[in-house]
Formats: structure tokens, C-alpha cells, sequence
């Protein structure tokens, strides 16, 4: 079996977005070999929904747990209160029916938006990544003020990566073996 | 100098604010707020002492101190607890529905709005519990399966309020936490002690990459999204708790958006008063601004106006709707023993109002202060208004009465603002009550507003051409 060649993660700190951005375009624009914008990950203390532009639009399901738990609640709702208005046949209806689909409506609507509340919360800690254990590749400034770009990269094209960050006037570089699963 | 004072002044924020900045100013306000906190906060507990007395008193007593008796089964516990529920609207408001509307300038504010929905509605909570007189019964309103025959009336509305009110107070507390996660973060890089082990928890693992941003704007939008018709619909079921029964001046139709309009009305007035207090408390000068301020009051200046219409829509509607017992509380209403309470609701809610037409005013804090207390003064005996002159003047004139609530009522009332001031308090210096990264936002979208607009005017000046594109390369943030 062909050994794998070993690589990297290396980590470029830039005190702008707009150099972070550059050294991206330059990827964009096959700069560096081996490397591609799959294996780059923007770490940065704003939102910059722009990115997207230069990454390419990548996945995000948040929105299918949303529909999914609203669904859900909506008809995990109509057969729980069903279930409990029809478990009680003890209590005089006065003539009215045992199961009130008017009534049942109102609270249908309310578990509706509970359980798809409750998912779209499951789906953003599933869709970010998040509780797991966090990244050793990381730095307290990226919470402060500086932008920071993580790339994937094999031994070999690691001295062309860190010129290019240097090129883009990068703070401070980093790097960490990235072992076998 | 002056001139640029002046500019900054007409500025939702400057934009020169460093981002270090602004991370170090609004952690030092979780450590060194100024001694009007700690005052507040001793204010707060002895106010709740006051409401825990009052509390142990009627369990030990039973219901007769509080006044509660036919036809007054329930008079201020359930106007405090639709005062809460409808002052829980103002997080809503500033945090989902401006942030659908891409309006930047909630972004310094809407942390404690959104604290505030979560608090007024824990608060609100606690009303129908004590209200329950036999409170260690509670649980028979659950729907657990029991021999006994213990199934809730799902067809009452106070059913459809409990999970209303569920719901609302989950999805509150989740969109709270979702959107205080970044700022956790940064909280976690700079805390020691208890406080990192807290904030390292509740960040769960943060990073600020791409990935996470991503997921994260679709979250808070979709959660936006699900908790504007929740927060519509809780007010509309609290509405249904007296629209449905056919108690003279109940039975309206314009109720649900009249409960709504009030319960923005109170939030928005809510918001200014801790909008004052904590740019004072915690020096938050450079965030809290006052075209910020003044903005929050032109959007309670509206909502009061919708709410003043809806009153009069409501009046107008019981008088030519011939309806005899309704038109009878109305008539009470301005004449009879409560007109003191209902004319002072229609000047602290309908009159007092206009005063934030007046720009100085609404750049004046300190004269915002007590008005917008006045407004929520008035908010409250809306509330009022709308249970006692109801139940003294019912259908039957057998019952008919004059109501003044027992100081059980009066102590667990006046309680449930200290319940709700200590745990605001608690939380504002536990938990950024600035949006860190939001702020941050703020500051580069308007520096690259301005980099372009300077950008633009070079262009022009060099070609001597106009409506020449902007250049691409834009200023950092940091």
C-alpha cells in the first residue's frame, strides 16, 4: 500500500481581511500547487458573508432541521392532544366534540414553532461543528482583531504557502501535523 | 474640533472605534461598573424581599389578604402578568424583526432587549403560579395521565397560554444564547477563573471560522423568523383570555392587536429606561449613543400612536356597537371610581408620548428616564384597566363593587419588579450586554461605506467624471 504523503495544517494571523482575501484569490488562481479553496477555512471575528464569493458557496442545512422539527411538532402536536382529549372521556363535553380540531389548532401552531426552534438549534450545533474539542490551530487574536487562514497543505508545498502568505504581509504563521485517522 | 464633535454626534457610532476597543470596553463593564449598579442591585433585593414576605404571608394565610374574592378572582396578578408578557415583547421587536429589516443601529442594544423578553417572561410566569392560591397543586395543570381524571380544558385559552408562553420562553432563551456565542468566545480568551470554566462551556467550542458564520447567520434568521409569529401569537392567546369571555368590555375583536401594539409599546418604553441606566452604570457612551437613542424613541413615538388609535378603535366600537353592559364600563370607566387610573393611563400613554416629538428630548437620557417610566406606568394601568372596572361592573348587578387590591397584592407586585431587576443585574454583569461582534460589524460596514464614498469622489476628481464604479479594495476593520 502507497504510504500517504504526511501534511500539514498551517495557520497565516493577517491584521486585514482584505490580505487574508488576496492570498485566497492567489489560490483561486492555482499560485500554489497541491493547494485548492476546499482546503481553506477563513477564521475571522466579524461575520463576512462576501467569502462566499471567493469560496464558492458551500453547504449550510440548518434550514432542512428547521422544516424537519417544524413538521414534527405540528404533527407530533395533533396526535399528543388528540391522545390526551380522547384519554379523558370521563369529563362531560356538554355535547361538544371530544377531539376539538378549532381549539387544537392554536396549540398545533404553538408546538409547530417550538419543535422547529428546537431544531434549527440542534442543526446550527450539528451544521458548525460545535461541542467538539476545539482546534489547537487557533488564537485568542482571531476574537480580537486580526483574520486568520487555515490551510490544508502536504510537506512539499508547505515553503510556497507560507512565501504567499508572506507576500500578503502576514502577522505570524503556524503550523501543526495533521495525523492519520 | 467642534465640527467633528458635532459630526460624531449625528453618528449611530464612530467608526474609528478600534475593535480592541471595544472588546476591552465592554469587558471591563463586567468587572467595574459604577456604584449606581450596586445600588441598583440593593434596591432590586429589597424589593424582592418585600414580595417574598408578601408571598409567604398568602400561602400561610390563604387568598383573603390579597383581596381576591367574587367577582375579583383575579385583578392584579393578571394585569402584572400581561404587563410582563407584553414587556417581553421589546427583545422581539429590536433583536427579529429589525434584524430582518437590516436596521445596523439595534446592534448595540439588542442584547439587553433580548435579556430583558427572557427575564419579563420568567417574571410573568410566576403570576399565574401564585395566583393558583393552592400553588403546591401547580402541577395539576400539566397534562399527565392520572386515575383522577386530571386532563387540562384545551379548549380555554389559558391552556393555549401555557404552551404559548413555553414556547416563547424557550425560543427566547435559545435566540438569547445562539447570538451571545461568538461574544462567549471572546469572553473565553479573556477571562480567568470561574468565569472561563463558564464561558468556555458556554461557547461550546467557538472558533469564529467560516463554517461556523455561515450556520450561525442561518440560524439567527430562522430563529428571527420563528419568534416574530411566536411573539404575536403569545399576545394574541393573552388577549383570548378575555376576548373569549363574554364579560362587558372584553368581548372585542380588536383585542389581539390591540395586546400587541401595547406590548411593543411597553417594551420599546422598557428599553429606554435601561438603555439610560446602563449606558450610565457600565460608561457604555461610545455604543449606547444618543442618535441611537433618539432613534428608539421615534419607534415608541409610533408604536404609542398605533396603540392611541387602537384605544379609540376599541372606544368607538363598544359605543356604536350598542352593546348596553360594555357601554356601562366604558361610561364608568371615564366617570366612575377608576376614571383617576383610566385618565391617567390615556395621559401617560396617549399624551405624554408627544413629548418625544421634541428632538432635545429625545436626546436628553435623563429626561427619558422618568417619561419612559411614566410610559410603562401608564402601560401598566392599561392592564389594570382592562380587569378591575370589568369585574366590578359585570352583568350581574348584584356584584356589582369597587375594587382596591390588599397589600398581599400590592407587595407581590412591587416584588416582581425587584425579581426582574436582580436578574437582569446579574445577567448584564455576567454576560456582555453589548454586542461585541455586532458592534465590531457595524464599525467595518461603515468604514468601508466611507473608504468607497472617498474612493468614489477621488475616482470622479481624477476622470472629472460622475457616477464612476468604486474602486474594489476596501479598508480593514481592525
Amino acid at each position: 500500500m502507497a504510504r500517504k504523503t504526511p501534511k500539514k495544517r498551517l495557520l497565516g494571523l493577517f491584521g486585514d481581511f482584505d490580505q487574508a482575501i488576496n492570498v485566497i484569490v492567489d489560490i483561486r488562481h492555482y499560485e500554489v500547487p497541491g493547494v485548492s479553496v476546499d482546503n481553506i477555512t477563513i477564521k475571522s471575528p466579524i461575520e463576512h458573508p462576501e467569502i462566499e464569493e471567493i469560496l464558492g458557496e458551500r453547504p449550510c442545512h440548518v434550514s432542512k432541521f428547521s422544516l424537519s422539527g417544524a413538521l414534527f411538532g405540528l404533527i407530533f402536536g395533533a396526535f399528543f392532544l388528540a391522545a390526551a382529549q380522547a384519554n379523558f372521556l370521563i369529563q362531560p363535553q356538554g355535547g361538544k366534540p371530544v377531539i376539538t380540531l378549532t381549539s387544537n389548532l392554536v396549540l398545533m401552531y404553538e408546538m409547530m414553532i417550538l419543535f422547529g426552534v428546537l431544531a434549527t438549534f440542534v442543526g446550527f450545533l450539528v451544521g458548525s461543528g460545535l461541542m467538539h474539542r476545539r482546534s489547537i490551530l487557533d488564537d485568542q487574536m482571531i476574537s480580537l482583531d486580526q483574520v486568520g487562514i487555515v490551510i490544508e497543505v502536504e510537506d512539499e508545498n508547505i515553503d510556497p504557502v507560507r512565501r504567499l502568505f508572506k507576500k500578503h504581509n502576514v502577522l505570524e504563521i503556524r503550523d501543526r501535523e495533521i495525523r492519520e485517522q | 474640533m467642534a465640527e467633528e464633535t458635532t459630526t460624531i454626534a449625528a453618528k449611530d457610532i464612530d467608526e474609528k472605534i478600534a475593535w480592541a476597543k471595544i472588546n476591552s470596553d465592554v469587558l471591563r463593564s463586567m468587572e467595574n461598573p459604577r456604584m449606581g449598579y450596586w445600588l441598583a442591585i440593593g434596591v432590586s433585593i429589597a424589593m424582592l424581599m418585600v414580595g417574598i414576605y408578601s408571598e409567604v404571608y398568602q400561602y400561610n394565610t390563604g387568598m383573603g389578604p390579597a383581596n381576591l374574592n367574587n367577582p375579583h378572582m383575579w385583578d392584579l396578578y393578571i394585569s402584572t402578568f400581561v404587563f410582563w408578557i407584553g414587556m417581553s415583547h421589546s427583545g422581539t421587536l429590536l433583536s427579529a424583526i429589525l434584524h430582518l429589516f437590516h436596521a445596523d443601529w439595534r446592534k448595540p442594544i439588542y442584547r439587553f432587549a433580548e435579556a430583558m423578553t427572557t427575564f419579563s417572561l420568567m417574571t410573568a410566569l410566576i403570576f399565574p403560579i401564585i395566583h393558583l392560591g393552592r400553588v403546591w397543586n401547580m402541577h395539576w395543570v400539566i397534562p399527565y395521565y392520572s386515575d383522577r381524571g386530571i386532563w387540562p380544558n384545551f379548549r380555554s385559552p389559558l391552556v393555549w397560554d401555557a404552551f404559548a408562553i413555553t414556547a416563547y420562553l424557550t425560543a427566547s432563551v435559545l435566540f438569547l444564547y445562539i447570538g451571545m456565542i461568538p461574544d462567549l468566545a471572546i469572553c473565553r480568551d479573556n477571562a480567568v477563573g470561574w468565569r472561563r470554566r463558564l464561558y468556555t462551556f458556554m461557547s461550546i467550542g467557538w472558533r469564529g471560522d467560516d463554517r461556523q458564520w455561515r450556520n450561525f447567520r442561518k440560524t439567527y434568521l430562522l430563529m428571527a423568523c420563528f419568534l416574530i409569529p411566536l411573539a404575536v401569537s403569545v399576545h394574541s392567546i393573552v388577549a383570548a383570555d378575555f376576548a373569549m369571555a363574554i364579560m362587558p368590555g372584553w368581548h372585542v375583536t380588536s383585542f389581539p392587536p390591540y395586546f400587541v401594539a401595547g406590548a411593543l409599546y411597553s417594551g420599546c418604553a422598557a428599553i429606554i429606561t435601561l438603555f439610560v441606566l446602563l449606558r450610565y452604570f457600565f460608561k457604555f457612551e461610545q455604543y449606547m449613543t444618543l442618535p441611537i437613542l433618539e432613534k428608539t424613541c421615534k419607534l415608541t413615538f409610533a408604536i404609542a400612536m398605533v396603540w392611541s388609535y387602537l384605544n379609540l378603535i376599541e372606544f368607538a366600537s363598544v359605543w356604536y356597537g350598542h352593546d348596553i353592559p360594555a357601554k356601562e364600563v366604558l361610561i364608568a370607566k371615564f366617570s366612575g371610581p377608576y376614571s383617576p387610573f383610566f385618565l391617567g393611563m390615556l395621559f401617560c400613554g396617549s399624551v405624554l408620548p408627544f413629548t418625544l416629538a421634541f428632538k432635545k428630548i429625545r436626546r436628553s437620557p435623563w429626561l427619558l428616564l422618568p417619561i419612559s417610566i411614566f410610559l410603562n406606568v401608564g402601560m401598566w394601568l392599561e392592564r389594570y384597566m382592562i380587569v378591575a372596572p370589568t369585574l366590578s361592573l359585570s352583568h350581574h348587578p348584584w356584584t356589582w363593587d369597587v375594587m382596591w387590591p390588599g397589600w398581599v397584592e400590592w407587595g407581590i407586585v412591587f416584588g416582581s419588579f425587584g425579581w426582574f431587576g436582580l436578574l437582569f443585574l446579574i445577567f448584564v454583569k455576567v454576560f456582555p450586554s453589548v454586542s461585541m461582534y455586532e458592534v465590531k460589524e457595524m464599525v467595518y460596514h461603515r468604514r468601508r461605506v466611507i473608504f468607497e464614498d472617498a474612493e468614489l469622489r477621488a475616482h470622479e476628481v481624477k476622470t472629472g467624471a460622475s457616477g464612476a464604479q468604486p474602486l474594489t479594495s476596501t479598508p480593514e476593520g481592525s
